[in-house]
């Protein structure tokens, strides 16, 4: 029993030092048809977990849930940036207000080359650029603010949105993206404020809604339904999604290029509904896995499930 | 050694707005946000006019330290400027993380603090937010004395890169510095030489503590020295240490709680390097009530009288070594030093 039990974990450490080698990978940010993002996206999510269960905590469930999201975004052409030339003063702008997710955000800068895809090892150790909520000081490139502090971010890109359509009046774009529970910090209903107020229409807002928070379902923990209807109350333009289906982020996306384009006068909210945890199966939709990372077995189960 | 007179009085809130337009004129990327009470801060003088560069955000001092922080991200100076008792309180999470863990280059105005905003009462009496932001990494803290001082360090803080605060009133207080005083962010300045007792002030309580140092020396012949500590972080080690090592006793006064601001700083660098008897002039760890501002430093106890009678016992405490009989063992004896490789 005893001998049978070390030859399994042995097998489990083996299988996992195969796994864990992060291929150098890149993929380019490029129009794209909806089929393609569906390899970029299960890359992202292998990246979440083998760097998730080498750092042995950090959060999986909407690292995982919104891996389509960051997939369309940053390697569908809708995110402008050059990985060699981070500071890049035209790019637009990527600001992870949700900062517990960063290890979706780590995968997709490695995986869109502004760092060694290697890196990925080193999420939350000591030493590491990849601290365990995204830090400025770091100076891992591709990073806009830190964050951490739930709500603060998505103010702070309604000040470089303001920047940009107001003193530097160029058409670089923000994107911004706030968890559900989030929205129960009421500063983030003052970012909305504002962002109607004065009329950001370079301001893209997308809230990952998929209905779990540490203590269990948005809904029962403190509901902050309808959302639709809150932003639509605060002067903006309301796009309901399912933030698993790429024909519907590529739209949404699309809609929100063609706001700011047209000067609509009214900032983007994109609602996009997502599962926690998808698409592997014992995490899917389970609150559990807010913030907690996969043990070794939970790990090959997964990367077996991403094959 | 400059020898200061009394000009007259004026707010400190004048010297902030003053020069906020003077850094409008010189700076195309410097920007104000206000949290509604533009008026009373004063931060209309720029609104009037630099109006594309600024930014009303209400009453949501949280939003409007964070979006400064955006601004701040796209290469902006921004100032905000409201009440201490909002622009270091109600977003304190803000300051921490996006300000200060950013080291965004966000310059805060605390506006209406201390005390002497009166009337208001306790709820807009900021007398603890010294403390609070002097534990913030990265943050750069200004009490200034004066109208002009403030006028100075408004000034001095847009010029390095990184956050800052600086802390003004709202009450017309004395005026006593001129352009030709000396001063610069982390030097303090001493106002007064003396070698009996050193007075370490700031704020309003500066001229307080020149006050007291003449009435020290007309009724007691005692030599005070005034030292004005306007900047609070980074600390000047060197000048309060040559103080303490000079005058063996310290009084530090201020217009904010005694614990935590100018005198917890200044008892921290003393502490670590010369250790000397030290008494503490402040609101006395109260919360405050309405009242005219003179009236409410006389019932707190922050003027030249207390400025005056905590010398005395300070300079007792040292000259009959209060509390310092004990004779201790020397720790070199007791063990060989090679068991100190850690």
């Amino acid at each position: 029993m005893k001998f049978k039990k070390i030859l399994f974990h042995n097998f489990v450490f083996f299988a996992i030092t195969m796994e864990i080698f992060f291929e150098p990978k890149v993929f380019e940010n490029k129009k794209r048809k909806p089929e393609e993002f569906a390899e970029i996206a299960k890359e992202l999510r292998r990246d979440v977990i083998k760097s998730l269960l080498l750092a042995k905590s950090g959060h999986s469930g909407g690292s995982l849930g919104t891996a389509d999201i960051f997939a369309v975004l940053f390697f569908g052409g809708f995110l402008r940036y050059k990985p060699e030339n981070p500071k890049w003063e035209k790019r637009d702008r990527f600001v992870l207000s949700a900062g517990h997710i960063c290890p979706i955000l780590y995968a997709t800068l490695a995986r869109a080359g502004f760092f060694p895809v290697a890196e990925l090892a080193t999420l939350r150790k000591l030493g590491s650029r990849l601290q365990g909520h995204p830090a400025l000081d770091t100076e891992l490139p591709g990073i806009e603010t830190s964050a951490g502090s739930l709500g603060q971010g998505i103010s702070i890109a309604v000040g470089m949105a303001l920047s940009d359509k107001y003193l530097d009046k160029n058409d670089r774009r923000v994107f911004a993206l706030t968890g559900d529970g989030e929205l129960q910090e009421g500063s983030t209903w003052e970012a909305a404020m504002a962002a109607g107020n004065y009329k950001l229409d370079n301001l893209c807002w997308i809230v990952d809604n998929n209905d779990c928070q540490i203590d269990g379902r948005v809904r029962e923990v403190m509901s902050i339904y309808p959302i639709d209807k809150k932003f639509e109350a605060f002067n903006f333009d309301v796009i309901t999604i399912d933030g698993h289906n790429y024909n519907e982020i590529i739209n949404a996306f699309e809609k929100f290029i063609n706001n700011h384009n047209n000067q609509i006068g009214k900032p983007t909210v994109i609602i996009a509904k997502t599962k926690m945890g998808f698409p592997i199966s014992f995490m899917t939709d389970n609150y559990e896995w807010h913030g907690i990372p996969p043990n070794e077995e939970q790990a090959l189960r997964a990367l077996a499930e991403l094959q | 050694m400059e020898n200061f007179k009394l000009l007259g009085k004026k707010a400190t809130r004048f010297g902030f707005a003053e020069a906020l337009v003077e850094l409008g004129e010189k700076y195309p990327n410097v920007v104000v946000l206000g949290a509604d009470v533009t008026g009373s801060v004063l931060t209309s003088f720029f609104r009037d006019k630099f109006p594309d560069r600024f930014f009303s955000i209400g009453v949501a001092e949280q939003n409007a330290t964070t979006i400064a922080v955006g601004l701040a991200l796209s290469g902006k100076i921004p100032f905000f400027a409201t009440y201490s008792a909002f622009s270091a309180f109600r977003n304190a999470d803000q300051l921490r993380i996006s300000v200060c863990y950013n080291n965004a280059n966000v310059k805060i105005g605390g506006g209406h603090s201390g005390i002497t905003v009166g009337p208001d009462g306790a709820t807009h009496q900021a007398l603890e937010e010294l403390s609070l932001l002097r534990t913030l990494p990265n943050m750069t803290l200004v009490v200034p004395c004066d109208y002009i001082e403030t006028r100075k360090a408004t000034l001095a803080v847009a010029e390095f890169f990184g956050p800052a605060f600086v802390r003004f009133g709202r009450a017309p207080v004395p005026w006593f510095t001129t352009e030709e005083t000396s001063f610069k962010i982390g030097k303090a300045e001493i106002f007064r030489e003396g070698k009996d007792v050193a007075i370490v002030a700031c704020g309003l309580m500066v001229w307080e503590a020149l006050v007291a140092a003449e009435e020290l020396w007309k009724r007691r012949g005692i030599s005070a020295m005034v030292i004005n500590n306007h900047t609070l972080k980074p600390i000047d080690v060197k000048t309060l240490v040559d103080a303490a090592k000079l005058c063996g006793a310290v009084v530090t006064a201020e217009e904010h709680q005694v614990h935590g601001g100018l005198g917890g700083a200044v008892a921290e660098v003393l502490a670590k390097n010369y250790p000397v008897p030290m008494e503490f002039v402040g609101m006395p760890d109260t919360f405050g009530v309405s009242g005219e501002p003179e009236e409410l430093l006389v019932k707190f106890g922050m003027t030249w009288r207390e400025i005056y009678s905590s010398a005395l016992k300070v300079i007792e405490r040292r000259d009959n070594k209060i509390g310092s009989n004990h004779v201790y063992r020397k720790v070199k004896d007791i063990a060989p030093l090679s068991n100190d490789i850690l």
